[in-house]
C-alpha cells in the first residue's frame, strides 16, 4: 500500500513498492496528463513535480514518495479554468501533436516556481530534458515567458490589494 | 596532511564543496607550509637571482597566414590531447579565452587567455617565449607561472610539437578577455616562490625513450607523461601541491570528483587491457568498467579529435602501468564477467528487505536490469562498474544526483540524474543496497557526508 499526496489530495493505492509513479497515475488513478514516452528517463513526456521539482515519473518508484508532494498536469488547471502556463501555451499555440506538451508544461512549471523571470537561455537549458519531435520549441519558449509575465502581473495585483 | 592532496586541477569554482573543506583542514598545516615556502624563497635569493627571468620583447601578432596549414592542424590535435580548452575556457565563454577559476588549497588561480589578442592574450608572444612558457612555466614578461598550468608535464614535449600548438593557438580568433586577478593568500601570492618550487619539482630533462619497449608504448608514454598530463589528476599531491611520484597514478580527489587509480591499485573488477582503455578513451565508455563523467567527460570530448593511433598508444602505456597482462589477470577478468552474468545489464534477485531494494527496482533496474527495455546505449552492468567498487562513494553519488552526458547535446550515454526524485536518505539506502548487492567490497565509508557535499 502506497500513501501519496497528489495535487493536494491524499490517496492510497494498493501497488508494489517499486511501481513507478507514472503507472500509478495512469493505471490506478486514471490521471492521464503525464504520458508514457520511453520509460527510461530520456524523453520527458512523463514529467511531474515532486516537492516543486521536476522528475521523470516513469523512474520514480512510489516507495520514495511518502510524505512528499506530487503535482501533475491536472494540478495546473482545468479545461474551463486553465492555469497561467496552460493559458499561455494555448495563446501561443505552443503545441503541435501535443504528446510532449504535458511534460514540458510540468518542467516549465518547476522552473517558474523557482524563477519568475527566466531568460531564454535558462528556459532552453531547463527544457533540454524534454524532447519534442514536432519542432514547437520557439513557441514553447515564448509561452513560458508569457506565463512568467502573467505570474508577475498576478503577484503585483495581489500585493496591491493587500 | 591528507586534505592537501585534494589539489584540484582543471575545472573548479562552481560550488566545489570539497575544496573549502580541504582549505579548512589545511589551515593547521599552513604555518608549516608557509615556513617551508619562505625557506625556499630565501634559498632562491641565496642562489642569487635564480628566480629572475628575462622578458621576451612583445612582437606584432603574426599573420595567421604565416603558419602552414599542416602545422595548425597538427597543433589542433595536440591541443586536444593536452585538454587545453577545458581549463582555458570559462563556462559559456569563447574557447581558449581563459577566465576559468581553478580552486586550489593555496587559493584561486584564473586560467589565462591563450587566444592571440595582443593585450589580454598571447598575441604579443614570440615562438621562443611560448616554448619557454610551456617548458619552464615562465610568462613572456619573465614572471613565473603557477603550476596549475601543468608545465611539470609539458616540459617533456618535443619542441616541434610545442611549435605546432603555437601555430594552432596563434591562428584562433583573438578574444579580448582579461582574466580576473588570482586570489592567493600570502605567501603564495609571491610568484618568485614558484622558482623554488621548480627547483624541487620541475624535471627539465625532457622525454627519454625506453628502448626496451615498443614504438607504440613509447609514443603513449610521451603523450601520457607529457602533454596529456594524466598524472595531474590521477596522481596524489604532496603538501606543496606537487605530484607525489612515489604514488604515481594511485588516484586522487579533484574538483569534487575522484580520479581513480590507473595502475596496480585500480579496483576495477575486470583488469584493464589496452583494448578496453582505447575504447574508453575513444568513446567515453567501456562496458566492462564504466562511463566517463565529471572532468573526465571533458577529456573524452577533446580526445574525439585525436587519431586512433595516438589513442591506442596512450591506452597501451596506461594499461602497462598495472604491469604485464598476465594470464592470472585475464582469468580474473573472465571470472568477474561470468559472476556478473555477462557484459550487458543484468539484475540479480533483489534482497527485498533492504530499504534500497525497491528504489533500485523502480529507479535503476529499468535500464541497468534485465527488464528488457534498454536505452540506445546499453546501460552498464553495475557488478562491473569501477565506480560502484571504488573506495570512496563520491563519484557514484555525483552520477546518481546529476546523471551522465547531459552536456553540449552530445550523443552518447545518457543517464538522467535523480537529485529531484530522491532524498538524501533514499540515495543513501539505494547506494548501500547497490554496493552490497553488486560487489564484494566493504560498505561505503562517509556516504552521508558525500551525499550532503555533492548536493551543495
Amino acid at each position: 500500500m502506497a500513501k501519496l499526496s497528489i495535487n493536494g489530495r491524499a490517496v492510497e493505492v494498493d501497488v508494489e513498492a517499486d511501481t513507478p509513479l507514472l503507472y500509478v497515475l495512469r493505471d490506478d488513478l486514471k490521471m492521464n496528463g503525464a504520458k508514457f514516452g520511453c520509460g527510461l528517463g530520456q524523453c520527458g513526456a512523463c514529467t511531474v513535480l515532486v516537492d516543486d521539482k521536476a522528475v521523470f515519473s516513469c523512474m520514480v518508484p512510489v516507495s520514495v514518495l511518502e510524505g512528499r508532494k506530487v503535482t501533475t498536469l491536472e494540478g495546473l488547471g482545468t479545461i474551463d479554468k486553465p492555469g497561467p502556463l496552460q493559458r499561455a501555451f494555448i495563446e501561443e499555440q505552443a503545441a503541435q501533436c501535443g504528446y510532449c506538451t504535458a511534460g514540458i508544461l510540468m518542467r516549465a512549471e518547476g522552473l517558474l516556481r523557482e524563477n519568475r523571470r527566466p531568460t531564454d537561455a535558462q528556459i532552453r537549458e531547463r527544457l533540454s530534458a524534454n524532447l519534442c519531435r514536432c519542432g514547437t520549441h520557439n513557441r514553447v519558449i515564448k509561452a513560458v515567458k508569457r506565463a512568467a509575465e502573467y505570474l508577475r502581473t498576478a503577484a503585483t495585483t495581489d500585493s496591491n490589494r493587500t | 596532511m591528507g586534505c592537501l592532496r585534494h589539489y584540484p586541477l582543471g575545472r573548479g569554482g562552481r560550488g566545489d564543496s570539497g575544496l573549502s573543506e580541504a582549505r579548512c583542514d589545511a589551515r593547521g598545516n599552513m604555518r608549516v607550509i608557509r615556513g617551508l615556502l619562505i625557506a625556499i624563497a630565501a634559498l632562491g635569493v641565496i642562489v642569487g637571482g635564480y628566480a629572475w627571468r628575462s622578458s621576451f620583447a612583445p612582437i606584432d601578432r603574426p599573420q595567421a597566414s604565416s603558419f602552414p596549414v599542416e602545422n595548425v592542424k597538427a597543433g589542433a590535435v595536440l591541443a586536444a590531447i593536452g585538454n587545453c580548452a577545458t581549463c582555458h575556457t570559462r563556462d559559456g565563454g569563447a574557447a581558449y579565452a581563459g577566465g576559468r577559476p581553478i580552486v586550489t588549497p593555496f587559493g584561486t588561480i584564473h586560467a589565462t587567455n591563450i587566444t592571440p589578442d595582443p593585450s589580454t592574450g598571447i598575441g604579443g608572444w614570440s615562438e621562443p617565449a611560448f616554448i619557454r612558457a610551456v617548458r619552464e612555466g615562465v610568462s613572456r614578461d619573465g614572471r613565473h607561472l603557477y603550476p596549475a598550468f601543468p608545465y611539470d608535464h609539458m616540459a617533456k614535449m618535443a619542441e616541434s610539437d610545442i611549435k605546432n600548438v603555437y601555430a594552432f593557438l596563434m591562428t584562433r580568433r583573438a578574444q579580448v578577455s582579461a582574466s580576473p586577478a588570482n586570489e592567493l593568500a600570502f605567501p603564495f601570492n609571491i610568484r618568485s616562490l614558484v622558482a623554488g618550487w621548480k627547483l624541487f619539482f620541475l624535471d627539465r630533462g625532457g622525454f627519454t625513450q625506453d628502448a626496451s619497449k615498443t614504438v607504440e608504448w613509447n609514443r603513449g608514454a610521451y603523450l601520457v607523461e607529457g602533454l596529456a598530463h594524466c598524472g595531474s589528476c590521477h596522481t596524489p599531491r604532496n603538501v606543496l601541491g606537487a605530484e607525489d611520484k612515489s604514488r604515481a597514478y594511485a588516484g586522487a580527489d579533484v574538483q569534487g570528483w575522484t580520479a581513480p587509480a590507473l595502475g596496480a591499485t585500480s579496483v576495477a573488477a575486470v583488469p584493464w587491457t589496452g583494448e578496453r582503455l582505447a575504447e574508453y578513451l575513444g568513446k567515453g565508455r567501456s562496458p566492462q568498467h564504466g562511463v566517463a563523467a565529471g572532468p573526465m567527460a571533458d577529456v573524452i570530448g577533446n580526445l574525439a579529435q585525436v587519431p586512433d593511433s595516438d589513442i591506442k598508444a596512450m591506452a597501451t602505456y596506461v594499461a602497462s602501468l598495472a604491469g604485464a597482462a598476465t594470464k592470472e589477470r585475464q582469468e580474473r577478468g573472465a571470472r568477474a564477467i561470468a559472476r556478473a552474468g555477462g557484459e550487458g545489464a543484468v539484475t540479480r534477485p533483489a534482497a527485498a528487505a533492504a530499504p534500497g531494494a525497491s528504489v533500485y527496482a523502480g529507479a535503476c533496474a529499468g535500464c541497468h536490469g534485465e527488464a528488457g527495455r534498454q536505452p540506445l546505449d546499453p546501460a552498464l552492468n553495475l557488478a562491473l562498474s569501477t565506480t560502484v567498487r571504488a573506495a570512496s562513494p563520491n563519484n557514484l553519488v555525483r552520477v546518481v544526483l546529476g546523471g551522465i552526458g547531459r552536456t553540449d547535446n552530445q550523443p552518447g550515454p545518457h543517464m538522467p540524474g535523480f537529485a529531484n526524485a530522491l532524498t538524501d536518505k533514499q540515495i543513501g539506502d539505494l547506494l548501500e543496497y547497490v554496493r552490497a548487492n553488486f560487489t564484494d567490497r566493504p560498505v561505503f565509508a562517509g556516504l552521508d557526508v558525500a551525499i550532503r557535499k555533492a548536493r551543495q
